[in-house]
């Protein structure tokens, strides 16, 4: 079953059409990654789907639920959480007051402990630096805190955007990990990379898209043997 | 001991201020915009309590209950009718929007009570402390002054430190959209700041007034001001900032006035803001805000 349904989705900025009518779905437990280049309309549609860009027309559904018009912030209490471009972790807050604030919407106590306590238990380095200001963390630090903050309103699906963007080697395979056993755990995940070769290895649907058109989809492993594909995002 | 008189009187004068300030402070922090009419609602919580107190002989704590009510109503109606809508527009927008609330205000106030000076008559019935065999006499306004600011002020550094909704004024501030996605719903906290600043300025006023009993139409502009200066002083956006900007500006301006002159008492709080602010741009307890990277 799809949890998430976009169909004919447009989005404009003024005049400037950023989505030309896309439509995809995200099964529920599976891992979807959406590729494409720079400026193609991947953080776009992620901001469309979570509210933080109004859609001009089309449909979006969230586990059957019609989220076109519904505000942004609703979006978290029926299950989906956003971890966005560039992180954006609230700097001057500690590292406990985000992932205090990524379970805003939760009203049970003790479930929200037992939140943190697996969020710290994944990552070790945010337990030991929870009374530091966000902002005193290094970027990969920073993009696991936005992991984790996500991972506090218990969500049913995970949007990430570009997780892997400006992190050493050694940071983006371990996001890549943490992607994969989030996971398997059962959350879905929607990715969008532009480390096309990541992404692919760990989805099962992908989707690419071109300045905002999707031109190819399919099996993601599949996609990886695409000679078009192959020449324009995973060439070295 | 005239010195240890005129620094307490400015420490209570600097306390109005300071929750003036807040209110400046806070509007700024959260919707990025200097909220003019701020100091008119000041006058506003004043008429309130002079209507309901003076006139209707109402009880005080009924009459302040009442002003700060209204106030805060006020202060979410404006926001909601007339920043609202603007929210994304250029700044110079909403600062001309906030210059026109702000003279709506003061020429309501104009066509209901008239131009004429009204005598208020203070809501603090404790009497003066004497201190040193009666040489030194505070008064009671200055007393409660000085108490419910340090009171209002412990109580809000809490409230935001503490609580859900005092975190999420805090995430808005920052980045709205980073905010929206916790769930949190950016226009009612906006509210609810306004509604925080709008219910301090009501406070501020009632003892604005009953330390200097007088009321016009224009009783809020110029303390008003004088709290964005503390505001600015201290660090806009900083809540810290808006008290020890506050408290210092009444310092300054009470011992200017006691020793230099009465009239250049103004002049000297803008030379010595002017000085801080070529010293430290972004105020005393103000920070840059750091750009991620
Ligand atoms: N806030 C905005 N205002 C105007 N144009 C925008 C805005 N955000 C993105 N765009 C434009 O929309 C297109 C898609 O951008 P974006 O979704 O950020 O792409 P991607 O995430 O794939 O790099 C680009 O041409 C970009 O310049
Ligand atoms: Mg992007």
């Amino acid at each position: 079953m799809a949890i998430l349904e976009i169909e004919d989705l447009e989005v404009h900025y003024g005049m400037i059409k950023a989505l030309k009518g896309i439509s995809f779905q995200v099964e529920e437990g599976s891992i979807v990654a959406l590729i494409g280049a720079n400026g193609a309309g991947k953080t776009t549609t992620l901001h469309a789907i979570t509210g933080l860009v109004p859609s001009s027309s089309g449909r979006i559904r969230l586990g059957g639920h019609d989220i076109t018009k519904t505000p942004g912030y609703k979006t978290v209490e029926m299950g989906m959480a956003h971890v966005p471009e560039g992180r954006r972790v609230f700097s001057q807050l500690t590292v406990y007051e985000n992932l205090k604030l990524g379970a805003y919407t939760r009203k049970n106590k003790q479930e929200v402990a037992a939140s943190l306590e697996m969020v710290y238990g994944r990552f070790p380095r945010l337990k030991e630096r929870r009374n530091q200001p966000a902002g005193t963390l290094s970027g990969g630090e920073q993009q696991m805190l936005a992991m984790g903050r996500s991972l506090m309103s218990h969500p049913r699906i995970i949007v990430m955007d570009e997780p892997s963007m400006g992190l050493s080697p050694i940071y983006v395979n371990e996001i890549f990990d943490i992607i994969a056993q989030i996971h398997r755990e059962g959350t879905t995940v929607l990715l969008v990379e532009q480390n096309a070769k990541k992404a692919l290895s760990i989805a099962d649907q992908a989707y690419v898209l071109e300045t905002g058109s999707i031109v190819l989809s399919g099996d993601a492993k599949e996609l990886m043997d695409n000679e078009d594909v192959k020449r324009a995002y995973l060439s070295e | 001991m005239s010195f240890i008189s005129y620094f307490i009187n400015g420490l209570s004068l600097g306390s109005v201020y300071a929750l003036i300030a807040l209110g400046y402070t806070m509007v700024y922090g959260i919707a990025k915009m200097l909220n003019f009419a701020h100091g008119d609602v000041i006058m506003v919580g004043c008429y309130v309590v002079f209507v309901t107190v003076i006139n209707l002989h109402l009880p005080v704590p009924v009459g302040i209950l009442l002003s700060i009510l209204i106030c805060t109503a006020l202060g979410v109606t404006v926001e909601r009718v007339a920043y609202k809508p603007l929210r994304g527009a250029s700044s110079l927008a909403v600062l001309i929007t906030a210059i026109g609330v702000s003279y709506l205000l003061q020429n309501i106030a104009l066509l209901i009570f008239g131009a004429n000076m009204k005598t208020f008559t203070s809501v603090v019935s404790i009497p003066p402390l004497k201190l040193a065999g009666g040489r030194l006499n505070i008064t009671g306004e200055a007393l409660v002054t000085v108490a419910s600011c340090v009171v209002i002020m412990v109580g809000l550094t809490a409230f935001i430190k503490k609580s859900k909704a005092g975190q999420a004024m805090l995430a808005v501030s920052e980045d709205k959209g980073a905010a929206q996605l916790m769930g949190i719903n950016v226009n009612g906290t906006i509210a609810l700041t306004f509604a925080i600043g709008s219910a301090l300025a009501a406070v501020a006023g009632i003892l604005l007034c009953s330390t200097y009993p007088s009321l016009t139409p224009y009783t809020g502009a110029m303390p008003g001001i004088k709290a964005f200066v503390a505001a600015v002083f201290g660090g806009i956006g900083s809540i810290p900032g808006a008290f020890v900007g506050g408290l210092l500006l009444g310092v300054i301006e009470n011992l200017s006035k006691a020793y230099i002159s009465s009239q250049m008492a103004d002049a000297i709080v803008f030379a010595v803001l002017i000085i801080v602010l070529l010293v430290k741009p972004t105020g005393i307890l103000g920070r840059q805000i750091h750009e991620k990277v």
